[in-house]
């Protein structure tokens, strides 16, 4: 049984810049989650350009959105989409595009406070940019999973998201590192998970491997926790279900990933010397 | 710096391009999270060398203010090697006297 804090949480999943992972870890964390028994729901705050139907194999099942729920024209359970393999699992699909010329923080509220009512913990995929949409589903978090790439643009944007979130008193926020290279990193071709960590100054929820395997997830809208599959990413997403729950996971090393002569000399290679 | 980063420059090469990263970013985030723009950060820093540099003659070619950032704190740090220290204090708008009631004490001090 998963360690639970009382009551319902809300967790804000946002980046700043776009396509560094939002919506892939909101999948993967949401179906991760809810077989631990969360009753989960996974919200899409990106109603210009949403996604989350897709990536959870959704999109042909969604019949009423957030729009209808919050006009009245349906009740929220007749908007929820549960998902077949996962019954814990529920999308709350994100309305027409048009919305964002009404929508506001308080309508935001409105749907993740009825959403809490029923689920053990709302996860809220944020847009990407720091303007409106942002706003909107910003101020219906208590919690917030920033996750950024070890790229100069993405950390950039990530340290932008995390002054808002700050000043909105948004927390705990967790950091999550995606797209994680061992081999550059050993080469110090990309920036070091403790440069990043540093830099941010955010605790770190998870590291999550560069895995071809989520493209191919993506393709059949089946994340990978969902599949049982045991690809680095895969077991990423689970330990971070597993942190978020309050367990104690540890975190992979990058530099231990790698075996052989080589990888040992890329470690000796990163020592300090002063 | 790492082991990589000391052959590197034995070697005469570019450091490894992580380092290259932090340093670049460390630099525009100190810059993004003060919110203040190019314009008047070099405002300031002029105002502030002139302020200094009426008391102390500083070296201008040395000197430099920046802003710096740790821990999401961003600080600004001025270094500015001093030449030496001016015998009197010139204060060439400042008729209130208060002012120089206060500011003389602290230059007989400095003098001493």
């Amino acid at each position: 049984m998963p360690v639970t804090t009382s009551g319902s949480r809300s967790i804000l999943i946002c980046s700043g810049k776009g396509g560094v992972g939002k919506t892939t870890l909101t999948a993967n964390l949401g179906i991760a989650l809810a077989r631990q028994g969360m009753r989960t729901a996974v919200l899409d705050a990106d109603f210009g350009l949403r996604n989350l139907d897709l990536l959870l194999g959704l999109e042909n099942r969604i019949v009423y959105t957030a729009q209808e729920v919050l006009s009245g024209n349906c009740r929220l359970d007749q908007a929820l989409v549960k998902h077949k393999l996962e019954p814990n699992l529920a999308l709350l699909p994100a309305g027409n595009p048009r919305m964002l010329e009404w929508l506001k923080p308080e309508d935001m509220q409105t749907i993740v406070g009825l959403l809490r009512e029923s689920f053990d913990i709302v996860l809220i995929d944020c847009p990407a940019g720091i303007e409106d949409g942002f706003k909107n589903a910003a101020g219906a978090a208590e919690e917030a999973i920033v996750i950024t790439t070890p790229e100069v643009s993405a950390v950039r944007d990530a340290d932008r998201v995390i002054g808002l979130l700050n000043t909105r008193g948004i927390k705990p926020i967790q950091l999550v590192l995606n797209r994680v290279r061992p081999k550059m990193m050993a080469n110090q071709e990309m920036l070091a998970v403790d440069d990043v960590t540093d830099i941010l100054a955010l605790p770190l929820l998870g590291l999550v491997l560069e895995d071809e395997q989520v493209i191919v997830s993506t393709n059949r809208g089946e994340p990978l926790t969902l599949n049982g599959s045991n690809s680095p990413a895969a077991q990423a997403y689970n330990n971070i279900a597993r942190r978020v729950c309050g367990e104690d996971v540890p975190l992979i090393d990058p530099a231990k990933v790698r075996r052989g002569l080589r990888a040992k000399l890329g470690r000796l290679m990163q020592t300090k010397i002063f | 710096m790492t082991l990589r980063d000391f052959i590197n420059k034995l070697l005469g090469r570019q450091p490894a391009s992580a380092t290259t990263a932090k340093q670049r970013l460390q630099l525009v985030l100190a810059h993004d999270r003060s919110d203040l723009n190019p314009e008047l950060l070099e405002q300031m820093r002029r105002e502030i060398l002139e302020v200094v540099s009426r008391y102390v003659e500083i070296d201008l070619e040395e000197g430099d203010v920046s802003l710096e950032t740790e821990d999401r704190v961003t600080a600004l740090v001025a270094n500015l090697p001093i030449r030496r220290t001016k015998p009197l204090p010139v204060h060439e708008s400042n008729p209130d006297g208060d002012v120089h009631g206060e500011a003389d004490p602290v230059w007989t001090a400095s003098q001493a």
